[in-house]
């Protein structure tokens, strides 16, 4: 288990964590998903000891390793910029932990054959990390980090510098690698949707502090504050009310409890329709519908239709 | 097209007439009577010792400011500490210093009455190595520390987080990025110790035979009216210049490989 306990860094002015904790399960792959700024990489290289906390401390397996230096952390470490080794060949790339540590030839090549036969990259050995797409590199560096049989893995925007698709395969072949050998993972995130669909836990950081810990359906299902509310997806804000888009409801005549509107524009995403609306009084809202839903209504431009929410949030401060 | 061909007789034109035909004429004035004259003149004791002293110089400030420019390129880039940028604006000193300045700043600093002086350093070896480190030092630093900024901090961290020791991370990370600019640091300070008239000239005395060095020694011959002994020891200069740069091009395409 991971631990962070009331974790402080200032940088100059700056206070990029303030008093934060966060625990990590053994055996967890957890998102730090937050805004830039809000703290989560500084928060994951304390953890890994690449920077040093103005307070706080941190503990591996209930080991106090505050002032211990990355070396003797027993970390793997994953970069948004790759950070390969530019003179090295994916091989030796590979295969650097273990040579520092000094392990028996027959060993490094038998870990380092294996390791790249998981991130599929054996035919590509004696490459230079030029010579490797974005995606492939990233891949390297995962099973570089991988070598030394950390016993925490720590993902610093890990896919943020590649390409949407790619980004999208990677993700879902992290969480299979995660299912395959659970080792007790953190990856840091500004996407949502990244967060939610590789991880068991998210923590949302916002301005150098903790919003909220929690599973991915429950952080959206009930979302401890407005900030999470709406960072985690789409938000209508009506007054003190948060609505959803898929939350909206809409019909073609009114009835007590609803509210009439104009659909401003229809925009098609495939299977869904998001149709933007304008009140009387000049707010705008937005609903998410089925393709199915939109041809039954027969919605147009211009058209008149009465809103009503199937359920909504208010945060009571 | 013309104005292609104008831009190309005009640098080659340039380069021809400010460098090629000066050192072309030095090379067809020294071996006008033949090859036998020359190497006579460059094998008198004299000039035997002052391309002894021009060696044993170079020999010493070449390493020293190669360790010390490489320590100093990663305390200016890697290190942030009050003052850090004095650091970088000092190491620039000697290439804005006119070298008779730092030659005379050596004489008032170890010469008789000065603060350190009376130790047999200024008109001996140890000044004139003294004043070749000086103008010498910032080469390499200049070459390193672009390049040490241009691969940042993550390489290295990643080492560090793959439990490779500070020592380790420099010897398999940071050095591999860094020795061609070393490498170069180290032609032009070569080219520098072995070319350096002015600060030694001051601190050296110019004893025949005990403290020329073989920039001096030509001055020397050329004022005695022995043209054929200047000019020999200036081609010697001028091979031992090319050599380091031939060195330097023939290593450089190891380079591309990567």
């Amino acid at each position: 288990m991971i631990s962070a306990r009331g974790i402080v860094k200032r940088f100059g002015d700056l206070i990029a964590l303030d008093d934060v904790s966060v625990d990590v399960p053994t055996g967890s792959l957890t998102a730090l998903l937050g805004p830039s700024g809000s703290g989560k990489s500084t928060l994951l290289r304390v953890i890994a000891g690449l920077e040093q906390p103005d307070a706080g401390e941190v503990s591996l397996d209930g080991e106090d390793v505050t002032r211990r230096p990355p070396q003797s952390r027993g970390v793997g470490f994953v970069f948004q910029h790759y950070a390969a080794f530019k003179h090295l060949t994916v091989w030796d790339n590979v295969a650097f932990g273990l040579t520092i540590r000094r392990r028996p030839r027959r060993e490094i090549e038998q870990r380092v054959s294996e390791l790249l036969d998981l991130v599929q990259l054996t035919g590509l050995a004696k490459r230079y990390p030029a010579q490797l797409s974005g995606g492939q590199r990233q891949r390297m560096g995962l099973a570089r980090a991988l070598a030394v049989d950390p016993t925490v893995l720590l993902l610093d925007e890990p896919f943020g510098a590649l390409d949407a698709r790619v980004r999208k395969e990677l993700r879902l072949w992290l969480r299979r690698l995660h299912d395959e050998t659970h080792t007790t993972t953190v990856i840091v995130t500004h996407d949502q949707e990244e967060a939610m669909e590789v991880a068991d836990r998210v923590v949302v950081m916002n301005g150098g502090r903790v919003e909220q810990t929690a599973p991915p359906r429950e952080l959206y299902d009930h979302p401890a504050n407005e900030f999470v509310m709406s960072f985690v997806g789409p938000v209508n804000r009506l007054g003190d009310t948060f609505i959803r888009p898929h939350d909206v409801e809409l019909l073609l005549e009114p009835n007590g409890s609803t509210q009439e509107t104009m659909v401003q524009r229809l925009v098609h995403l495939g299977f869904e329709v998001r149709v933007e609306l304008v009140r009387d009084d000049g707010e705008t809202l937005s609903a998410q519908l089925t393709r199915e839903q939109v041809e039954a209504l027969e919605l147009q431009s211009g058209q008149i239709v009465y809103v009503r929410p199937t359920r909504q949030t208010v945060f009571s401060d | 097209m013309t104005a292609k061909y104008a831009l190309r007789f005009a640098s080659l034109g340039y380069l021809a007439l400010l460098l090629v035909a000066p050192l072309g004429f030095i090379f067809w004035r020294t071996f006008e009577h033949g090859v036998g004259p020359v190497w006579a003149a460059v094998t008198t004791p004299d000039a035997l010792h002052a391309l002894k002293v021009t060696l044993v110089l170079t020999a010493i400030a070449v390493p020293a400011n190669t360790i010390f420019g490489v320590l100093c390129a990663l305390a200016i880039v890697r290190h942030r500490y009050p003052g850090s940028g004095i650091v970088n604006a000092v190491v620039d000193l000697p290439l804005a210093l006119s070298p008779v300045v730092v030659g005379l700043a050596l004489l008032l600093l170890y010469g008789r009455g000065g603060w350190l002086g009376g130790h047999g350093i200024v008109f001996a070896l140890p000044g004139m190595v003294l004043a070749t480190i000086f103008v010498s030092l910032p080469f390499v630093v200049r070459e390193v520390v672009p390049v040490l900024r241009e691969i940042g901090t993550e390489q290295e961290q990643a080492a560090a987080t793959l439990g490779a020791s500070a020592l380790q991370t420099f010897r398999r990370v940071t050095w591999p990025a860094i020795r061609w600019a070393t490498a170069y640091g180290v032609v032009l300070t070569t080219a520098r110790a072995l070319g350096e008239f002015g600060a030694v000239s001051v601190v050296s005395g110019r004893l025949a035979g005990q403290t020329e060095s073989l920039t001096l020694y030509v001055q020397d011959r050329y004022q005695s009216f022995d043209t054929t002994g200047a000019y020999a020891a200036a081609v010697v200069l001028a091979l031992l210049a090319m050599a380091t740069l031939l060195l330097m091009t023939r290593l450089r395409p190891k380079e591309g490989i990567q």
